[in-house]
């Protein structure tokens, strides 16, 4: 307890000072680290272009008006193409999801080897962005959507299949013991045990990771996955700010209807 | 019909659950098994199902070992042994007809059951075993809108659709308040009588095994220490059971101390 | 059998559809295959393209068992290097400009036109995705870290303002009230009543933030703003496979350490 004696008389104070010292130097220590970086990044950076930004950011803000507004007849399709990217992306990577999460989950694996393996993809898919396997996939299958598609579903794999198989190891283990003494068959336990107390998870994990792929996806063009981020990219490519701007408040309007679209399914599931 | 011959079951971590029971149960016997916590009656009952393996001994049914049979052939074995849990062990998600239908699993198809195209036969069956246990109007409510009283009844419509020629009940009424719990055991007491099963009910409530049940096997320790009809049931044998306590003073309300 | 047994024997069941109405049913069904089928057009896979990317894959396969890790040593380090000095500060600073808009944007203490100010930035901010954001910077500030950096602070705040408002104005106004009975001053209700409720969280929130920052600082570089990002674009760019793939290795591997380090001090925390 923080209490300080003098003259006999205690008195309460917030923190002792040992503590106080502690707090001190953690303090500095951390300021320390934040001003090598600072300085570390300052010295990367080229300051001209930085005290140059106002006008530059004058400059393009000044061209974005008015908008393109022709400029939707190129925009619509390819944002179709974007949500069927975000809508056949999270499919492919919900089915291939259910085995790995099957094999990643401690209380289904058929062996700790398999176990590993499944979590080694998880890991690797959760931990490198889609964009990074954009890029490598557009090395093999050329650029365009499919190749944005694949990259989209690379990616989601991981978290739908981690998020999963979470849920698979906090089964409810009683009704499956009772479905197993009634001398069903093992598939028969799997579809009266384990499906219907898995579907809610799985249809809610992979309405999310749709949503955050409609995010995504609207970006992926940038690197040659194909949809709207393409036309994003080649609008400032061309300095046509009026285009860019038409881009941009589309990718807005998309992602938040997205997100109702989203809470309100996984509402209903829930 | 039923015979445990030295049963033995040993638990990775720990002593012996199980250290050598003999058991032996006529057709259409219904037995209480009474002890304190942890003397092994949960293991009993699941060996004879093999839910838990068992470590040594037979288990006999109508002849066959149970303990000794392959995968499939033990399937067919629990087909003919139903079982009701503590928590109801009920699917959730599912309907209340989805859930006693389940019973019958073992006897249709992965299509069929996929499909929920059940035979017209358990349908019918299935649909009378719920007006009996008073469930008539909840054929499509879910399982997680009903009461716990509700969900045991479900609990043993689904065990007897499997028309078994023996039912395993482990604590069937320890999650209930005592008003269900009496209507419950009443209910399956009268419904084994009438369809002639055998029925191993583990129960912890020493004055509902005497309520309901004639016979009573007292387990403490993995071994079985008191066999007896239940009327014989006095504070002697409470004490070989439980340990002793002071029986007359404290029963019926609080025979439950560990 | 009796005859009310003969009764029963007729009654039929089958298991209740989703959807009531038949009619409903089928148009539902036929606008899912239709969709199906429009949206497959739109992926336009070229097999040829494909067959000829195989040959790619393997070579890709083939480098990624024998990831080289020296040829670009030093271009590896100064990436990573980058990444975590990125990290750092975008971090810090993110989370202390997060605070001011965090106390504007919950509305039980905070006057309405601040409230409104405060939720209409962490709207726009967190609409905006990183990569774009990134994209736009990097044109106003120069490519480097710089425009990373800020990219990353205005992420941050909108991430964790709009998390850590919600969970002030989940505080009780009981609590609140008590506070201001007692003729507390504005800091002073922020002092005693805020703090202490939402500090954990608070803490919890930061630790994951430079965990979801890191991933950030990582893709980034795509766009030209800083970090390992860039590297691997220009090895990729270089088909130098050998190199991507200890470039990608290196990403995971910091990742997981990121993570595992986050997570295990959350866990402490808590």
């Amino acid at each position: 307890m923080p209490w300080k004696n003098t003259d006999n008389k205690s008195e309460w104070v917030f923190r002792s000072r040992e503590e106080s010292l502690k707090r001190f130097l953690l303090f500095l220590a951390g300021l320390t680290v934040f001003l090598i970086a600072s300085k570390f990044i300052s010295d990367a950076t080229m300051w001209p272009f930085v005290l140059d930004a106002p006008t530059q950011a004058m400059d393009f803000v000044t061209r974005m008006f008015p908008p393109d507004l022709a400029y939707t007849n190129r925009i619509l399709p390819a944002l179709w193409d974007t949500i069927n990217l975000a809508v056949f992306g999270t499919v492919l990577a919900a089915v291939i999801s259910v085995p790995i999460a099957v094999m990643a989950a401690q209380n289904t694996t058929p062996h700790r080897i398999v176990r590993g393996i499944a979590l080694t993809i998880i890991v690797t898919s959760r931990s490198v962005n889609s964009l990074i396997w954009a890029l490598i996939i557009v090395q093999v299958v050329g650029p365009g959507l499919f190749a944005g598609m694949l990259a989209i579903a690379v990616r989601g794999v991981g978290m739908i299949s981690k998020l999963f198989y979470e849920t698979i190891e906090e089964i409810d283990q009683e009704p499956i013991e009772a479905i197993k003494a009634t001398g069903a068959s093992k598939a028969q336990v799997f579809l009266y045990g384990y499906i219907p107390q898995l579907m809610p998870s799985f249809v809610g994990v992979s309405v999310y990771r749709w949503e955050i792929n409609i995010r995504e996806s609207t970006i992926i063009g940038i690197v040659g996955g194909g949809g709207i981020g393409f036309l994003l990219n080649s609008a400032i490519n061309r300095l046509r700010w009026d285009q860019a701007i038409m881009v941009l408040i589309t990718i807005l309007i998309t992602v938040f209807i997205a997100e109702w679209v989203s809470a309100k399914a996984r509402e209903a599931v829930a | 019909m039923l015979e445990i011959i030295d049963l033995v079951k040993k638990y990775d971590s720990g002593p012996l659950a199980l250290d050598g029971v003999n058991l032996k149960i006529e057709a259409g016997d219904i037995i209480a098994l009474i002890g304190p916590s942890g003397a092994g009656k949960s293991t009993l009952v699941r060996c004879i199902n093999r839910l838990v393996e068992p470590t040594s001994g037979k288990i006999m049914l109508n002849g066959v070992d149970i303990s000794s049979l392959n995968k499939k052939e033990l399937r067919e074995a629990r087909k003919n042994i139903g079982m009701i849990f503590q928590e109801y062990a009920l699917v959730e998600r599912l309907s209340v007809m989805e859930n006693v239908l389940s019973g019958r699993l073992a006897s249709v198809s992965f299509w069929q059951s996929l499909r929920r195209n059940f035979p017209q036969k358990y349908i019918s069956e299935a649909l009378s075993l719920l007006d009996r246990v008073g469930l008539g109007d909840y054929v499509d409510t879910r399982a997680d809108q009903l009461s716990g009283g509700q969900r045991q009844r479900v609990g043993i419509a689904r065990a007897l659709l499997q028309k078994p020629d023996l039912l395993l009940l482990d604590e069937p009424t320890a999650s209930l308040d005592p008003k269900t719990a009496r209507q419950i055991m009443r209910l399956v007491v009268d419904l084994v009588q009438e369809k002639n099963i055998s029925a191993i009910i583990n129960i912890h409530e020493v004055k509902l095994a005497e309520l309901f049940t004639k016979r009573i096997v007292g387990l403490r320790e993995g071994r079985i220490v008191y066999d007896e009809e239940a009327a014989k049931l006095d504070t002697d044998a409470l004490t070989l059971i439980y340990g002793e306590e002071d029986w007359e003073s404290e029963r019926p309300a609080e025979d439950e101390s560990e | 059998m009796n005859s009310e047994n003969q009764a029963v024997e007729e009654r039929t069941w089958s298991k209740p559809k989703l959807i009531d109405s038949a009619f409903l049913r089928w148009t539902i069904t036929f606008l899912v295959i239709i969709y199906i089928i429009f949206a497959v057009r739109s992926f336009e896979i070229n097999v040829d393209r494909i067959i000829r990317g195989l040959d790619r894959a393997w070579e890709m396969l083939y480098a990624f068992l024998q990831p080289d890790f020296l040829a670009r040593q030093s271009h590896i380090f100064q990436g990573v290097l980058e990444s975590i000095t990125m990290t750092v500060v975008a971090t810090s600073l993110g989370i202390l400009f997060a605070i001011p808009v965090t106390l504007g944007a919950a509305k039980n203490i905070s006057p309405l036109p601040v409230y409104y100010f405060c939720r209409g930035i962490l709207v726009v901010f967190r609409s905006l995705h990183v990569v774009i954001l990134a994209i736009l910077f990097v044109i106003m500030f120069g490519f480097g870290p710089f425009a990373g950096v800020l990219t990353m602070i205005i992420n941050s705040i909108g991430f964790i303002g709009k998390l850590l408002s919600e969970d002030i104005e989940n505080i009780s106004d009981e609590t609140l009230e008590a506070i201001r009975a007692t003729g507390a001053s504005w800091p002073q209700l922020i002092i005693y009543g805020v703090w202490p409720q939402v500090s954990s969280r608070f803490i919890g929130l930061s630790i994951y933030r430079a965990d979801m920052t890191f991933r950030q600082s990582t893709v980034i570089g795509l766009v030209g703003a800083g970090g390992i990002g860039a590297v691997l674009d220009t090895a990729m760019g270089r088909y130098d496979f050998n190199t991507a793939a200890a470039i990608l290795i290196v990403i995971i591997i910091l990742v997981l350490i990121g993570e595992y380090v986050s997570s295990a001090i959350r866990r402490r925390l808590t």
